[in-house]
This record gives C-alpha cells, structure tokens and sequence, in this order.
C-alpha cells in the first residue's frame, strides 16, 4: 500500500495544476455568459447541496425537520499552458448563498464583479464581499444596449471603489472583451504586490 | 404529508435520496479524503476489483473519466451528481490508492508572481 501511495504522489506531481478566478454580479448581468465567451469549453454546471437540520419551534414533539438548498454553479474553462489549468467560477447570484462564496473564494487569483448601468446596485454586495475578504477584483461594466452611458470614473464613483480598481467597460458576449476583463484583473493583482503593471511586449493596449 | 415516508417523495427529493444512497447516508469523505477543492484535479492510477462489494457504478463512472486528469467540479458537472456525493466517492477511491489528487495551492490567496505571470501570458495568448 505504501509504495503504491507514493507512486500515486508521484503521479500527482505530474498532474496538472489548476487555478481560479470568480466572476461574480446580480442576476442576470451577464456571468454566464462572459464565462461561456472565453471557455474553451462550453459552460459546465456543478451543484452543491446545503443540508440544514432545524426543530420546529411550534412542534411539541420536537420532530426534526431537514431541510436541504442546492446551489448550482457555473464555469468554464482555460488551458493556460500544458499543466496549468484556469477554472471561471460564475457565483451564484442569491445573497443567502454566501457561504459557498467562501468556498469560491479560497485560494482565487481574484474576482470580476460584472456590472449593468441600468441596475448598478445589484453589484454592491458583490464589491463589498470582496472588500471585506481583501480578494483583488475588478469591476466590469457590460455595455446593454439599452444601458446608461457612464465613464468608469462615474461607475467607480457611484460604487465607491478604491482608485486602484480598475473599472473596465465590456461586453460580455465577446471573447476579446472578456479576455481583456482577466488580463486586466490579473495585471491588477500584480501591480497589487508590487509589481509592474503588464504591457507585455506585442500585447494589445487597449 | 400523505403517508410514511412521504417528505421523500417530491420531485425535488428524487435526485437527493439517490444522491445520499450512492454515499450511504456519509456526507463528507472518508478517512484521507479530507477537502477535494472543486478545483483539485484527479487522476484515475489504478483498476478496481470488478468483484469487490464496496466498488459502485459510480466508483467506476469516475475512473473512466479520470483516465485523463479532470477537476472535481467537472467530474460533478458530467456525472451531474452533487459535489458533496463526488467527494464522498472519491474519498473511498483515494483510500484504496485508485486515484491521485492534485491539490491546488489553497494558503489563503498565495501571492505567487510566477504563476500569475504564466496565467497572464496564456490570457494574452487566447
């Protein structure tokens, strides 16, 4: 058993490494859909289910209730490079979900919180999440058609964000915008610690 | 409730009872089964004794997607069963040596220039 447990080490070693990034927002903003636009494969669904044991208060038998929540999570996915993997987790929406945000949140490389002019709100407790964990993010607008024209000095303004957070305008269909959305995000976190932002030669400046 | 046994019977409760009867009522893994991350990758290393009473359709449904390396939200994703039955039956897997884990770095948001580095890169690169 030993030695095959130190094969299977061995093995684990040879096995790809996998990273994330979440993408989070209101309902509706457009998550999944920026997930799908730059996965390479198409959005998986993956649920965790909540079980909560509770006793009826107006129960004099004390009966036991169980009653249980699942939370279904979207991702895609990115091959970085043989044996690097990068997994986009799209958050579920519902604030009472907030305890698989923690599970999200462990070990990310950091956060997109999508934003719609027309229900900026929406976006709030995602922001304040973030915050509070102290996980890097950027604040991503998708331009609706049918949505106010804000700078992004104005958005951040309205969501009072730290002047270091980069405010993106997108488009979450695109694949060239959602890509731009994730260089941003993680030249952010770079320049976060220290380091200087990315304007790698033959990139793309936007 | 219309008889014994009936809390069980909404449409919603279907899935979840065959989710927790795959698992045999265990909701969280076995003994060195402690946390598969959504995003720790699997790798199947071994062949299980078709004869053995403790190997499942399940077990070996996971075996055979994890010939090549996939991540645990996936397994739960195209078995479309809940991450914490996957974790559960991998647990066993992982105690009888069948499968390899690779676990992501998980000390609360490492700061790792390199890595970073390498994933901005691949972004550019898409």
């Amino acid at each position: 058993m030993d030695s095959k447990r130190s094969e299977a080490a061995q093995r684990a070693a040879d096995m790809p490494l996998a990273v994330k990034i979440l993408v989070a927002g209101g309902f509706g903003v457009g998550k999944t859909t920026m997930v799908g636009a730059v996965s390479e494969i198409r959005p998986l669904q993956t649920e965790e289910v909540l079980t909560d044991r509770s006793i009826g208060v107006d129960n004099t038998a004390g009966v036991e209730q169980k009653t249980t929540t699942t939370v279904a999570m979207d991702f895609g996915r990115i091959t970085i490079r043989d044996g690097l993997i990068l997994y986009l987790f799209g958050t579920p929406g519902q604030d009472r979900f907030w305890f698989m945000w923690d599970e999200l949140s462990l070990g990310a490389l950091g956060a997109v919180v999508l934003a719609d002019t027309r229900r900026l709100a929406d976006c709030f407790p995602s922001v304040d999440y973030f915050e509070r964990r102290g996980l890097p993010f950027v604040v991503a607008v998708n331009c609706f058609e049918d949505g106010f024209d804000y700078t992004p000095d104005e958005i951040r303004q309205a969501l009072d964000l730290d002047g270091a957070i980069p405010v993106v305008m997108c488009d979450a269909r695109e694949r060239r915008s959602g890509k731009k959305v994730l260089t941003t995000l993680v030249g952010h976190v770079l320049s976060i610690h220290g380091h200087a932002p990315p304007r790698e030669a033959g990139a793309p400046v936007y | 409730m219309t008889g014994h046994g009936s809390e069980w019977l909404d449409e919603e409760a279907g899935p979840l009872v065959r989710s927790y009867a795959l698992t045999r009522g265990r909701t969280s893994p076995g003994t060195r089964g402690e946390g598969f991350e959504m995003i720790a990758i699997i790798s199947t290393v071994g062949t299980a004794p078709f004869s053995s009473p403790n190997v499942w359709p399940e077990h070996l449904a996971i075996l055979e997607l994890c010939a090549r390396p996939l991540s645990v939200a996936e397994i739960s994703a195209k078995l479309r069963l809940p991450l914490v039955v996957i974790r559960v039956l991998l647990g066993d897997l992982l105690d009888v040596g069948l499968i390899a884990v690779r676990r992501p770095k998980q000390d609360d948001r490492p700061f790792n220039e390199h890595l970073l580095r390498e994933v901005l890169h691949g972004l550019q690169a898409l």
